[in-house]
């Protein structure tokens, strides 16, 4: 058998794990993300949202429902791989891949692919239930799956990082409350960054969850606020930056060998 | 075939110059140098802190070394990684599966991790639960075991793969008498059948039992490294508990260096290797001394353990 076929056995192996971890646990890992979309989207969508009139040319709701999709698709892709990766190291039973003849590269990927499932997986659910409060007719399909997928790839792997550093259960919940929320809730999920007076405007554009938003809404709405090759661009250099970075770390065996 | 064109065995095992130095400056291991022979069950002894784990660590990808070589079966472990690591199976000091997966799913994952398909590695699998008793818990998740039956579990999986060689970190730490003696049982038939085991164990006994060499390390250095026999004829003495049939006040002067009354019923005596226990007999027989039984004072190994690692009383 050759190495790329062992390779790719192993590969399956780990995703196969990842999936079914993640439905087993279904309770804490498909449901929260539902129940928390479904009261945004009665609390801003609804009571709020009839208020604020249109934006875009779209009622609130719709607007909004693109931004919710991408921030469950973020928080839940970080999670899933922040928790199984940190839990594995903790439990140690991450030493079963690490004693393998198994690539690290294919140890981040098999989390990361496992992360990205758990994403796309609640993005779906999360837009079941916006089809429940608007109607959703993606403008450029292409853009809004391509956009999820690097979306939950990216994210995936900033969980793998924190993963990496967390040394304790609080580590892994310290960079989700203090950074990716804020970002999240900062990143033009509830607004667009238009709106904003300059100074305002041009901070968001470091956010980089500004641009998965923007091209996601673009996707769905068909609203551009900022060119989608910009917005590719920045998500396929973090996705490299955040890959080549952790493959780095487990190579020099940061927070898993001694 | 001529001489020159004949290429010699690699050994299974083989450490040059291997050293570590923890980040908080500790040094764990010295320079260490060791040599496992294929088909060998090797005993790796030491007390505790001495380096044995490092070791382990080390060639199992657990810890990063400082410095030296490693070859498995002639694969220069830190140039071929992969290939070397396909050699070994490893059963760790700690249970470290995920206790809330199903026993087999824990042997059939380890599996995929090393590029075998499942379809393939079930007839295996299904193998090994039965030789290790654990078919009854197969469908359980592995939080359900026994400490023992945890222990067995990680055997399995260390063996799923077919390794060349097995190392063995403390395997039957924590577990019942029985349990341990069948444990010693299919790892005799395991080296029987091919497989190279390395043992590290806090059981003298254990390796007095299985292994067919050792290497004792201490301070991170080894201090003794042979045939089971070899290491065993450096030891100076003997030392052996008597047993008497009627209780003694007093040890008369039996002409005999080494030798004391424990308690009115037992006394202890230590013999050299030039020196030989009929001597002791036939002097407690001269004065009217009986001797209802005998047994070593310690385990051979321990003595010599303790002798070399400067814990002998």
């Amino acid at each position: 058998m050759s190495r790329t076929h062992q390779n790719w056995v192993g590969l399956s192996t780990l995703v196969n794990k990842e999936v079914v971890r993640i439905i087993r646990i279904w309770p804490q890992t498909l449901i929260p993300p539902v129940i928390t979309m479904s009261l945004y989207f009665v609390i801003f969508g609804s009571v709020i949202g009839s208020r604020v009139g249109k934006i875009s040319g779209f009622n609130y709701m719709a607007y909004i429902a693109p931004g919710l999709i991408m921030m469950s698709i973020i928080t839940n892709s970080y999670s899933n791989v922040v928790s199984s990766f940190f839990g594995a190291k903790f439990a140690r039973h991450v030493e079963e891949l690490l004693v393998s003849p198994m690539p690290l590269s294919l140890l981040l990927l098999g989390y990361m692919i496992g992360g990205m499932v758990r994403g796309l997986l609640n993005g779906a659910l999360v837009t079941v239930v916006a089809l429940f409060f608007t109607h959703l007719d993606p403008a450029e399909p292409w853009v809004v799956i391509s956009v999820a997928i690097l979306t939950s790839a990216i994210f995936s792997l900033a969980g793998f990082t924190n993963a990496i550093f967390a040394k304790k259960f609080d580590d892994i919940s310290i960079v989700p409350t203090f950074v990716l929320t804020p970002l999240t809730y900062l990143g033009g999920v509830f607004y667009s960054i238009a709106l904003l007076p300059p100074f305002w405007r041009d901070l968001s554009r470091i956010n980089p969850i500004v641009y998965m938003v923007s091209a996601f809404r673009t996707g769905i709405l068909g609203i551009r606020t900022m060119p989608l090759t910009m917005a590719y661009s920045f998500m396929v250099l973090f996705l490299l930056f955040l890959f080549a970075a952790n493959w780095w770390l487990l190579k020099r065996g940061i927070g898993i060998r001694s | 075939m001529t001489a020159s064109t004949v290429t010699p065995t690699p050994a299974a095992l083989e450490i040059s110059g291997l050293r570590k130095i923890y980040k908080n400056g500790r040094t764990a291991l010295r320079g260490i140098d060791l040599r496992v022979l294929p088909g060998e069950f090797f005993a790796l002894l030491g007390p505790n802190g001495a380096g044995k784990t490092t070791t382990i660590g080390i060639l199992t990808s657990l810890v990063n070394r400082t410095a030296g070589t490693i070859r498995i079966f002639g694969i220069d472990h830190e140039k071929k990684t992969a290939d070397a690591r396909a050699q070994m199976g490893v059963v760790p000091q700690e249970v470290n599966c995920n206790l809330f997966e199903k026993v087999e799913d824990i042997i059939l994952n380890q599996a995929g991790y090393y590029g075998i398909p499942r379809p393939e590695a079930r007839p295996r699998c299904r193998m090994l639960l039965e030789s290790l008793d654990l078919t009854p818990y197969r469908n359980q998740m592995a939080r359900t075991l026994s400490g023992g039956f945890k222990r067995r579990l990680m055997i399995a999986r260390a063996l799923i793969h077919n390794p060349r060689l097995l190392i063995l970190d403390e395997p039957t730490a924590g577990v019942d008498v029985e349990m341990r003696h069948e444990t010693w049982q299919f790892l005799r038939e395991l080296n029987a059948s091919g497989t190279t085991i390395i043992l590290t164990t806090h059981y003298l006994e254990e390796a007095e039992l299985l292994c067919n060499r050792l290497a004792i390390i201490h301070h991170g250095e080894i201090v003794a490294q042979g045939s089971k026999r070899s290491l065993l004829e450096m030891m100076s003495y003997q030392t052996y508990l008597l047993d008497l049939a009627t209780p003694l006040a007093a040890l008369p002067d039996l002409g005999l260096p080494r030798i004391r009354l424990v308690d009115p019923e037992q006394i202890e005596v230590a013999i050299t290797q030039e020196e030989n226990l009929n001597q002791v007999f036939q002097a407690l027989d001269s004065h009217g001394i009986r001797v209802q039984s005998l047994r070593n004072k310690s385990n051979r190994l321990e003595e010599l353990f303790l002798h070399l690692t400067g814990k002998a009383p």
